[in-house]
């Protein structure tokens, strides 16, 4: 008999530890990771009043860059920031007011129009909004 | 002053007429303006007449520029040189006909206010302007590129000087080898440029951003490239290339030979894409053209050659690793924004050897091996936790080990009681 | 067990819902012993598989999107950013496969043991097209993540649904969604794999399960024959349920090993544009049929070589599904060697076109 509780005991304590390893990865694996959307459509990027005058940078939106300025009338532009050359990232030129890639010296206007150099195609434009004083920028990809 | 007062009444009146019609379509035109109707009835219109040709869409009819009275339906008088008719024109003459109007800005800017009026002035001074003054009726005018009959803006697809079909308008002269024979030039550039890097994209890509020849040789003032300019040519484009190249010391060894800059290495209609094999000691590099095994020159072309291979081999071992992290499904997002950065930089290591400067080629490329080598230790890491995804599966073991063997002994002891 | 039959609950239950059956089965149910028992846990190891099934699919379409631009991202998603995602996802794929093959193995088990003879024929035949549907539930599954090999290996399949008689275009179309495989037929295939066949799966299953419960456990003729004193039984509760679960941990530990050590690829993401991979192949339990349509020549007497591959594999499923009901008239064949051979030479095929197929 003492054998027999013995084993049951083993059994439990077996049991019990089965049981939480497959419970313990269930239970991580509902938790949401902190992006849950497989896809990017709108990305926040920090507060306007932050955004300094005629300057830009460039955040992540999923997989693409994307270059956000704000010029110097403190309007917001958001463009695709792969030139469309070859690729390169580009850069927004305070002196000039104008988007620029280093690689062959494409150049683009404000709104993402390619002004001179080799790219043949405009940047691809971004919804930029400010909401209490959030900048959020959204794709315009349906 | 007072002509000049006549001139702009005729002007305006000329502009009201312009107007009016420009509303008209070809078929009101055809009852209204008896050049039309007469020569569309008899089926002897012009080859090639195109109804909404630019002139037609603006209102000019048949008598803007040749003449006569359309008013009348009696051919003597309205075909008469009382009436100005001047019939098919001369070659020679042609420029000065469309100059009548394209020369005159105040008449010209009526359509368009930013319209060019120095068309004609700056064809005088092309080899074809040139030629034409000789007295040589064979060399391109204006409809030889525009068409008579059937001028379009250059905006227009259909247009012969759209972009895209430029280099096909000017082949129609340039590819006549008999023809060109005369002024002992080649009749192949079409061919050499249709493979170019250009000619394919601007032909097959129809990416009318691409030169054409009208972006190198210009417009109306048609001249071959001096040998001084071609570096600014190319430059309007590519000006990272000529700033550097300008004020690096090749330029300097090149004027002094009389080479053309960018020209002698890149060739002109047959531009290819470029490439690593361009550079260096190997048969393909254009730097044996001139550099021979162990002069100077050679060793920069060599250690320029070896740093960007080190850089490529480099960029190539981490995209292929960037491949398996995705292939693998873990997290390539990092790895990937890393190798953009450093294409980047192999981009522009690439334009730095124009600088003919291993330093300088070496400082670019130098931040970009560091981005990839980051890039692949990102990959490695990822694929580590890829294959040690298995903390966990030590605590799994022991506790399904334990829970088993018991079931075994409890199996075994029910079996026992019973046996 | 007998004290869970006296407890309280029991009783109110039984007051009130007559658990006369239940009580039989916990009480009676018995499991002979002799040479083939082991083939006895292969049906409950499949079932065990279909439950991890269920559940780790559950478990996964919290984060799976369907959609032609959401689909490989979701899975994405599941195996980089969610904590255990890879996990779970690696299950449900490995599960799937042992689940196939165990269920091939109980239903070879079946056939050689001649367990599917009166009174089983219906347990056989439910039992057939549980695994019908489960290769059903593998085809879809497989486009889900909309990856290249995904993409191209439903291209192929549905076209091969094409090659059906009269009907064949219409219900390749019906199955895309459209003319090509899009992400309308992701959509379908998805609805297929999430409600549709877990539907109708559960309620065979449940049949089967009911049918093997109501006439317990088939005896193989020789042990009929034994003399009542020489037949070994073991009870069912807890002999028997106990080993079955030891064997179900067994199993269980061997798909977690798989799940780790064999990941399956997340691959690239599918481009109708692209030119197809290199080395398309289905999943290997359709590896044989594939394998064989390959073969055929373009044309067998008036019809096309792939129509008649398939109809052939359609007359076979369905004799192989009949196959309870078949009455050989002669005496002069022993009804049973003539099975068996039958069956070694299906075996025969199905193994050896499967390896056929993998080593092209």
């Amino acid at each position: 008999m003492n054998r027999r509780k013995f084993i049951n005991g083993i059994m439990g304590i077996g049991g019990l530890g089965t049981l939480g390893a497959a419970v313990y990865p269930v239970l991580e694996y509902l938790v949401p990771p902190e992006s849950a959307e497989p896809n990017v459509s709108s990305l926040k990027i920090g507060k306007f009043s932050d955004f300094e005058m005629n300057s830009s940078k460039i955040v992540k939106f999923g997989r693409i860059p994307v270059i956000v300025v704000k010029d110097e009338k403190g309007m917001m532009h958001a463009l695709a920031a792969t030139c469309t050359h070859l690729d390169c990232i580009v850069q927004y030129r305070k002196d000039a007011k104008q988007i620029y890639c280093a690689c062959h010296n494409g150049v683009y206007d404000i709104k993402g129009r390619n002004l001179s150099g080799p790219p043949p195609k405009p940047l691809e434009q971004y919804a930029v909004k400010i909401i209490d004083d959030e900048i959020i920028i959204k794709s315009q990809k349906s | 002053m007072k002509q000049k007062k006549i001139f702009q009444f005729i002007i305006a009146a000329c502009f009201i007429i312009f107007n009016t019609s420009a509303a008209q379509n070809f078929d009101d035109l055809k009852e209204d303006d008896n050049c039309v109707s007469c020569h569309s009835d008899m089926e002897i219109m012009p080859e090639g007449f195109l109804p909404d040709n630019i002139h037609m869409q603006k209102g000019l009819s048949c008598s803007g520029c040749h003449g006569g009275d359309p008013a009348t339906d009696d051919m003597e008088i309205s075909m008469s040189e009382d009436n100005g008719f001047i019939g098919v024109p001369d070659r020679a003459d042609i420029p000065g006909m469309c100059g009548k109007c394209h020369s005159n800005i105040e008449f010209m800017r009526t359509f368009r206010p930013q319209i060019q009026t120095d068309q004609v002035s700056q064809y005088f001074t092309s080899m074809h302007g040139i030629k034409l003054k000789e007295g040589d009726e064979n060399v391109a005018e204006c409809a030889s590129c525009h068409t008579a009959h059937s001028i379009l803006p250059a905006k227009d697809p259909r247009s012969t000087i759209y972009p895209v079909n430029i280099p096909e308008t000017c082949n129609k002269c340039h590819g006549d080898q008999e023809l060109m024979s005369n002024y002992n030039i080649e009749a192949t550039q079409y061919k050499e440029y249709s493979k170019s890097v250009h000619g394919i994209a601007l032909l097959e890509n129809k990416d009318a951003g691409a030169p054409a020849c009208n972006d190198c040789h210009g417009n109306h003032g048609a001249m071959p490239p001096e040998i001084t300019s071609i570096s600014h040519v190319c430059g309007t484009c590519h000006v990272n290339n000529m700033n550097l190249f300008e004020s690096s010391d090749m330029a300097k060894g090149f004027s002094q030979l009389d080479y053309h800059a960018c020209e002698q290495c890149h060739g002109y209609h047959n531009i290819q894409e470029p490439g690593d094999f361009m550079i260096g000691d190997n048969e393909e590099s254009v730097c044996t053209d001139c550099h021979f095994e162990d002069d100077e020159g050679m060793q920069v072309a060599v250690s320029i050659k070896n740093i960007l291979t080190d850089f490529v081999s480099v960029y190539d071992t981490a995209e292929a690793k960037l491949h398996t992290v995705q292939v693998k499904g873990m997290n390539d997002l990092e790895i990937e924004y890393l190798l953009k950065e450093a294409r980047q930089k192999l981009i522009e290591s690439r334009t730095a050897i124009h600088s003919f400067d291993p330093a300088k080629v070496k400082e670019i490329s130098k931040a970009g091996v560091e981005l990839t080598q980051k890039a692949i230790k990102d990959a490695d890491s990822e694929m580590d936790e890829y294959y040690t995804r298995r903390e966990g599966f030590i605590f799994a073991s022991v506790a399904l080990l334990v829970f088993g063997i018991a079931i075994f002994l409890r199996i075994r002891l029910i079996s026992k009681d019973k046996g | 067990m007998n004290s869970f039959l006296d407890s309280k609950t029991f009783n109110w239950l039984d007051s009130r819902y007559n658990l006369d059956p239940i009580k039989k089965l916990i009480l009676h149910k018995k499991v002979p012993v002799h040479k083939h028992t082991i083939w006895y846990y292969m049906g409950g190891v499949t079932l065990f598989l279909f439950m991890i099934q269920v559940f780790t699919g559950i478990l996964l379409l919290m984060y799976y999107q369907p959609g032609e631009s959401s689909a490989f991202e979701s899975v994405r998603l599941i195996v980089t950013k969610v904590k255990f995602g890879w996990l779970i996802r690696n299950l449900h794929s490995w599960s799937a496969n042992l689940m196939i093959f165990f269920a091939f193995v109980h239903m070879f088990s079946v056939f050689f043991t001649k367990a599917y003879e009166k009174p089983r024929e219906l347990t056989w035949v439910s039992g057939f097209l549980l695994l019908v549907l489960g290769m059903a539930f593998g085809f879809s599954g497989y486009l889900l993540p909309w990856n290249e090999l995904a993409f191209f290996a439903t291209k192929v399949g549905t076209d091969i649904v094409g090659a059906v008689p009269f009907v064949g275009e219409e219900l390749k179309l019906v199955l895309r969604g459209g003319q090509d495989v899009t992400g309308a037929t992701l959509s379908r295939f998805f609805g297929i794999h999430a409600a549709i066949l877990p539907a109708i799966f559960t309620l065979i299953l449940i049949f089967h399960l009911l049918m093997v419960q109501r006439q317990g456990m088939s005896e193989p003729e020789f042990f009929k024959k034994l003399p009542e004193n020489k037949k070994k039984y073991i009870s069912f509760l807890p002999d028997f349920a106990l080993r079955d679960f030891l064997l179900w941990l067994i199993v269980f530990y061997f798909l977690i090993f798989l799940a780790l050590f064999f990941q399956w690829d997340l691959g690239l993401k599918a481009d109708a544009l692209a030119p197809a991979p290199q080395g398309i192949k289905p999943e290997w339990y359709f590896m044989f049929m594939f394998q064989s349509l390959k073969l055929l020549p373009p044309h067998i007497w008036f019809i096309e070589g792939e129509t008649f591959g398939v109809l052939f594999f359609t007359f076979a499923g369905l004799v192989w599904m009949l196959v309870p009901f078949i009455k050989l008239k002669s005496e002069k064949f022993q009804k049973r060697n003539v099975i068996i051979i039958t069956g070694i030479v299906v075996v025969a095929f199905i193994v050896g076109m499967t390896i056929y197929g993998y080593l092209e």
